[in-house]
């Protein structure tokens, strides 16, 4: 065990949990490479260099003392910097945000993964106010993808992703209300998981969009993926949308592969637009798990469509205090598209509410023929950072709100997913959606770590 | 766009943010008017599905 990155939180959690390795090791080993790499992939806003080691230290005294060592022992993590770290203030990518006071407490999430023996090392760039696919940031500069610093990492937990994919910490905590974390996996080429609508608390975390809000993470590994959600899943009174409902264990299961599972890939609206690479991703993805049935998603763009206008009014709601008084201090880019979020008229959120319960059911009978169901991640890899269009479907559109027309429509209804890395021949990675039935993150999770056995996904390892 | 569609999103823009107080200025407009035509738009396409009336809508959603 090098600490010099790139391992995995399993392995380190093994190491550590044997004394092979001190978890104080790993810490400055991690803190290290931040100081190193991260001027290049501008992924951290904040580092919590003297939080990281205290925890460390405690962590190798329970293990000298003989204390069950946890099965995240020693894992240095980071989180969106939308997510509560007692003693930071949480800004949410934004400016005005700094000058709220410090978080009094940890978000539920990031004191489970440290009950297992996790250790924060720090908050993570993002797009502001999570209204965003391109991991851009006017306030603290563009994340940069690890594969290409001169790309985006995608967003809105585009720090998420970069500090994964480029070897700063194993293990990073991210948002998603409509592709914040599988956007970014895809073109980071890393593992992300978007668990179910209720399962994960979201306590302590800023919100977007509360009915479509969900925090997952994100791994360069499958089992990592699973250990952290382990870690993470449970009730919790604090978010009244987490579901009461107890932890459902993946990690033991993984091994069990894609035996008797029913696979097929989203067809129509799911192939419309997508460049080469990410169909030739799908269809490699697919071809490794036998799915040569092609089922046909109801209403998908209908769902987007009714995504985007309830993000569209519910963020505007969220916000119309901070439009009123600073509108100055918005990325111009977030403020415009909430501005006109406020003018959305009420009447038509009712409507794309309604909307989504029709399509929940209709979404729901295909699981009654499939286990799970495959997608395009992203409809291509990582773009340059600044640019502002693209072609899709010979259409050349706004790139910013169009990122994520593969993601949104599978939030909206709060499906399970993975996004898995394929990485390429030559080129960028880019990231194929495994879908499971409601509460199914098991399904998701055992495809994408079978997938990865097999050597179909993997998260590469980027260049330099 | 049309230009009538323009004025009417110009019109609407105009009376609603200033009944909301929320300032718009004019190098911010073309921004905020494309973001409502999209917005609204979309509106269009869920609206057009036919739902029966009692279709519950879902605005806290439970998986």
């Amino acid at each position: 065990m090098s600490g010099a990155g790139f391992e995995t939180a399993g392995a380190i959690a093994a190491a550590v949990g044997v004394r092979r390795c001190r978890a104080a090791d790993m810490v400055a080993a991690t803190l290290e490479r931040i100081a190193r790499d991260d001027a290049r992939l501008n992924a951290f806003t904040a580092v919590t260099a003297e939080r990281a080691r205290s925890r460390a230290a405690a962590v190798d005294a329970a293990t000298a003392a003989g204390t069950p060592p946890g099965p995240l022992a020693g894992v240095p993590f980071a989180v969106k910097n939308l997510i509560d770290i007692a003693g930071l203030p949480t800004v949410a990518g934004s400016r005005i945000n700094r000058d709220n006071p410090p978080a009094v407490a940890d978000a539920t999430l990031v004191a489970r993964l440290e009950a297992a023996g996790a250790i924060l090392v720090g908050a993570l760039n993002m797009g502001e106010y999570a209204y965003d696919f391109t991991g851009e940031n006017r306030h603290d500069g563009p994340s940069r993808n690890p594969h290409d610093p001169a790309r985006m990492t995608g967003g809105s937990s585009g720090g998420s992703g970069g500090a994964v994919a480029g070897g700063l910490v194993p293990l990073a905590l991210g948002s998603d209300t409509n592709g914040s974390i599988r956007v970014p996996s895809s073109f980071c080429g890393v593992f992300g998981l978007k668990p179910t609508y209720g399962r994960l608390s979201r306590a302590g975390s800023f919100p977007f969009v509360s009915s479509l809000d969900h925090l997952g993470p994100l791994a360069r590994c499958t089992r990592d993926l699973a250990l952290a959600y382990d870690a993470m899943q449970g009730p919790d009174p604090a978010d009244p949308v987490c579901a009461a409902r107890p932890a459902e264990p993946v990690a033991d299961q993984l091994t069990l592969g894609a035996a008797g599972l029913r696979v097929a890939t989203a067809g129509g609206y799911f192939r419309t637009g997508a460049a080469a690479e990410a169909l030739s991703a799908l269809d490699a993805v697919a071809s490794a798990l036998g799915a040569t049935r092609e089922i046909e998603i109801p209403e998908a763009a209908r769902a987007r469509a009714a995504a985007y206008v309830i993000t569209a009014s519910e963020g505007a709601a969220l916000h119309l205090d901070r439009l009123r008084e600073r509108p100055d201090d918005f990325d111009p880019e977030v403020r415009d598209r909430l501005i006109a979020g406020a003018l959305v008229p009420g009447a038509a959120v009712v409507r794309a509410h309604k909307f989504r319960r029709w399509f929940r059911a209709a979404v729901l009978r295909l699981f009654d023929e499939v286990d799970a169901i495959l997608a395009p991640a992203t409809p291509c890899v990582a773009p340059p950072i600044g640019q502002k269009t693209f072609v899709l479907d010979g259409r050349e559109l706004p790139l910013r709100p169009n990122i994520g027309i593969y993601t949104q429509p599978i939030s909206f209804i709060g499906l399970p997913v993975v996004a898995a890395p394929v990485p390429p021949t030559r080129g960028l990675p880019i990231g194929v959606q495994i879908i499971a039935a409601p509460w199914r993150e098991d399904v998701a999770l055992r495809l994408s770590h079978h997938l990865e056995a097999e050597g179909v996904v993997r998260a590469p390892r980027p260049p330099g | 766009m049309s230009v009538s569609e323009t004025d009417d999103l110009d019109a609407f823009i105009a009376a609603g943010t200033r009944l909301m107080g929320l300032t718009v200025r004019p190098e911010w407009l073309e921004a905020i008017r494309l973001h409502l035509s999209v917005s609204l738009d979309h509106a269009k396409a869920v609206a057009e599905f036919p739902l029966p009336d009692e279709t519950d809508p879902a605005p806290v959603f439970s998986a």
